[in-house]
């Protein structure tokens, strides 16, 4: 037995990893954290990941098994580090746009609002109504989007592979969706600082309300294949089950936090955007468990369904960005006639519009958790500082108190539950 | 009362023996292929797309494209792996699975020949004994990959062996008890009045139970569950090693369908006349083989534990009370 710490003659080629260091090279002695075992226990350390099918991306875990049953687990991130808070910073404002909607690539919507609102914040720029309504609708699109996605992943990982395919093709009609009114399917650049890119076009309201119709009948099939389906009930009920002050400790928002039976959700809380004008309700479980976790999950997919829907109802006339000219790119059809729309065009796109000095944290609900966004302006065109708290990150830290203790088939599951997106975790 | 054996008086000659497996083997690797496409067709029509429908007619040569693939891969072993047994593994599933496929019946006797491998007076034994065989490929692909994904999944293999071959075994006690015989071709003798599926229903439900478990399938796919142990035992296999892996699945599950046909499906019964028979038995065997795809494309995977408490559990005394009745009411009529 090598001793902790002390370089280990072993493959030759990986030695000097820290986690050699941590571990020790003998998983007889340590588990992944670093607890020292008895000598009667011998553990086996596997490593989950970077590349593992159901890691949800580039997540690498180290986990400690006792036979089938996970002793310890230690989550390591920054494989997709792509120092897109660091690039922002040489970008002007309306430039680092494209930049922050690639951190959680499933919600990129929720990404942008949380810059945009941020600056906008600083700038202390109030943004029209019909804007307001439109991201609103384009958020909760962006949450059925992101709610698809991670329910039809979680079913494959469970061995549902059929579901799969179903959220997927519902996903993909909210793209054509977003496809429509941003002329992207993913990645739009939608908002922008003092409101939209553009009005929604013709037919949209037609499609969406289509949409909308079709959607709860939707839900209510993903429900018939799984709530009643005996092996996804024993595989989620009771399993990864955290208490709510843990949660609470670890800083755990979002789905996860509301299953345990906190109503924490931003958009009631500190009501942005039109979300204190529209009626929806905020599901939450009561044991938090993998089943909470899901059925909040499904819940809210209902509740955004009936956002969008009274969002339309209520979607006022009038313009869909703010008529700042020192901020928002002037009207193309004022180019060949006004001389100052010509010039405060040419400022814009070659400088950017500075942000007077100071700071500003903005959060929405994600539909992962709070994102929130910090700003550090210096009173140049571009960021001094951009810092994203991304729910991924602050709720993996939860991952190992819902595994210890489980099975290596529940950690997977936790997992799945946990919806964990490595570009936002990464960043 | 017939005797517990096969009718050993009846013997072929050795040229329509080698025909025979000739043909049997010819029959399973057309079969197997096509088995396949299918699969994915069925997949992808349960999951609202349409499957390979690029390569030939329907995409009906898929398979062939996906063989060619596999023939040209590059034979890469890893360093952990040990030398001999590592290549052994696959092929020792394969040859398992064919070799099982020699006593399913396809029809009785006509015109001197047999229409089955060889009628084997242990019968099912036999098909037991090779299954386990089958599961030694297993044991020993995922062990001696020297990869601990591998080992976990060889591991859940073993355990899944011990945990259903013996349940499955008296769920066919029941049946092999009513018609007296161990010989397969004794038992389809014995239902040509009724199919042993309405009085061996129990059975019938365990040994399907079970034979999802000994397939691998759905949602018994433990050993090789992708989401958590990448492919298990399979992990490090590439090109046709990992292909004969698949195609001994796709073989035994037709083994398991056959079997399932012959004990409870009454064999080559049906309408019609005799010639038919043989494809009878096809048709029986592959609305099995749909079941075994329906229930890949519907059902979640059990946990390990779940696994294991259900075949003891359940499934065991289960089988045990449904051989007692049998053995009762055997006696009493």
């Amino acid at each position: 037995m090598s001793t902790h710490g002390s370089a280990p003659v072993h493959g030759g080629d990986v030695v000097a990893r820290t986690e050699a260091q941590v571990i020790g090279t003998s998983p007889v002695e340590r588990t992944a954290a670093g607890e020292a075992l008895g000598p009667e226990e011998e553990l086996l350390t596997i490593n989950m990941g970077p590349h593992h099918p159901a890691t949800h991306g580039v997540l690498r875990l180290l986990v400690s098994l006792e036979g089938e049953v996970v002793r310890d687990l230690k989550p390591i991130v920054g494989y997709v580090h792509t120092g897109i808070e660091k690039s922002c910073e040489d970008k002007s404002y309306w430039k680092a746009i494209p930049f922050v909607e690639r951190m959680d690539y499933l919600s990129y919507f929720s990404n942008m609002e949380a810059f945009v609102g941020c600056v906008e914040r600083l700038l202390e720029l109030e943004i029209p109504p019909r804007a307001k309504y439109l991201r609103t609708i384009h958020l909760e699109l962006n949450r059925l989007h992101s709610h698809l996605v991670w329910l039809g992943t979680s079913a494959l990982d469970l061995g549902a592979m059929s579901m799969f395919f179903y959220c997927f093709r519902d996903r993909d009609r909210v793209l054509d969706l977003f496809e429509m009114s941003t002329g992207q399917r993913m990645h739009t650049r939608y908002f922008q600082v003092g409101g939209v890119f553009e009005d929604i076009p013709l037919g949209f309201e037609r499609n969406l309300r289509a949409f909308c119709a079709e959607m709860p009948s939707r839900v209510d099939q993903y429900e018939a294949i799984l709530n009643r389906n005996e092996i996804f009930l024993r595989r989620t009920k009771n399993v990864g089950a955290v208490p709510r002050q843990e949660l609470l400790d670890l800083g755990v928002t979002g789905p996860l936090l509301r299953a345990a039976g906190e109503p924490w959700d931003l958009r009631k809380v500190a009501p942005s955007l039109a979300y204190g004008d529209l009626e929806f309700q905020i599901p939450v479980g009561t044991v938090g468990d993998g089943y909470d976790r899901y059925r909040v999950r499904v819940r809210e997919m209902r509740e955004s369904v009936r956002i969008i829907e009274q969002a339309l109802d209520g979607l006022p006339e009038g313009p869909w960005i703010a008529d700042d000219r020192k901020i928002v790119l002037p009207p193309r059809n004022e180019l060949s006639t006004s001389m100052e729309a010509l010039i405060h065009h040419f400022k814009l796109v070659t400088e950017g519009f500075r942000v007077p000095p100071g700071e500003a944290y903005y959060a929405v609900e994600s539909p992962r958790g709070e994102l929130g966004c910090f700003v550090v302006a210096d009173g140049s065109a571009k960021p001094a500082r951009v810092h994203f708290r991304d729910p991924s990150f602050v709720n993996l830290q939860a991952l190992r108190h819902m595994c210890v203790g489980g099975y290596l088939a529940d950690l997977i599951q936790n997992l799945a539950m946990l919806d964990p997106i490595l570009g936002g975790i990464d960043r | 009362m017939t005797l517990p054996f096969a009718d050993t008086n009846f013997a072929e000659a050795t040229w329509i023996l080698v025909v025979k497996s000739i043909v049997i083997f010819a029959v399973i690797f057309a079969i197997v292929p096509v088995l396949t496409v299918v699969e994915r067709k069925v997949l992808g029509r349960f999951q609202a797309r349409y499957g390979p429908n690029r390569v030939g007619p329907y995409g009906l040569m898929q398979p062939l494209a996906d063989a060619v693939k596999l023939v040209t891969k590059e034979h890469y072993r890893p360093r952990n792996a040990i030398p001999i047994l590592w290549p052994i593994a696959p092929a020792l599933v394969v040859f398992t699975g064919v070799a099982t496929l020699a006593i399913l019946p396809f029809g009785d006797v006509k015109d001197g020949v047999g229409f089955y491998g060889i009628d084997v007076p242990i019968g099912i034994l036999y098909f037991f004994a090779f299954g386990s065989i089958a599961f030694y490929g297993l044991l020993l692909g995922g062990w001696a990959s020297g990869s601990k994904y591998s080992f976990l999944g060889a591991m859940r293999a073993a355990a899944q062996l011990i945990s259903y071959e013996i349940s499955m075994g008296l769920a066919l006690l029941g049946a092999i008890m009513m018609a007296g015989s161990l010989s397969l071709v004794s038992i389809v003798e014995a239902q040509h009045q009724v199919w042993y599926i309405l009085p061996q229903f129990v059975g019938f439900l365990i040994f399907m139970v079970a034979g999802f478990a000994e397939t691998n399938r759905a949602p018994f796919d433990l050993p090789e569950a992708d989401a958590e142990l990448v492919a298990g035992y399979g992990t490090e296999y590439g090109g046709m090693r990992y292909g004969s892996y698949a195609m001994a699945e796709y073989i035994e599950m037709f083994v398991i369908s056959g079997v399932a046909v012959t004990f409870f499906l009454g064999g080559w019964h049906g309408p019609g006349p005799g010639w038919l028979d043989p494809i009878w038995v096809i048709v029986k065997i592959f609305a099995f083989l749909f079941l075994f795809m329906w229930i890949r494309a519907t059902l979640p995977r059990v946990r390990y534990d779940q696994l294991m408490s259900l075949g003891w559990k359940v499934l065991l005394p289960l089988a045990t009370l449904n051989v007692l009745v049998t053995a009762v009411l055997v006696t009493v009529t």
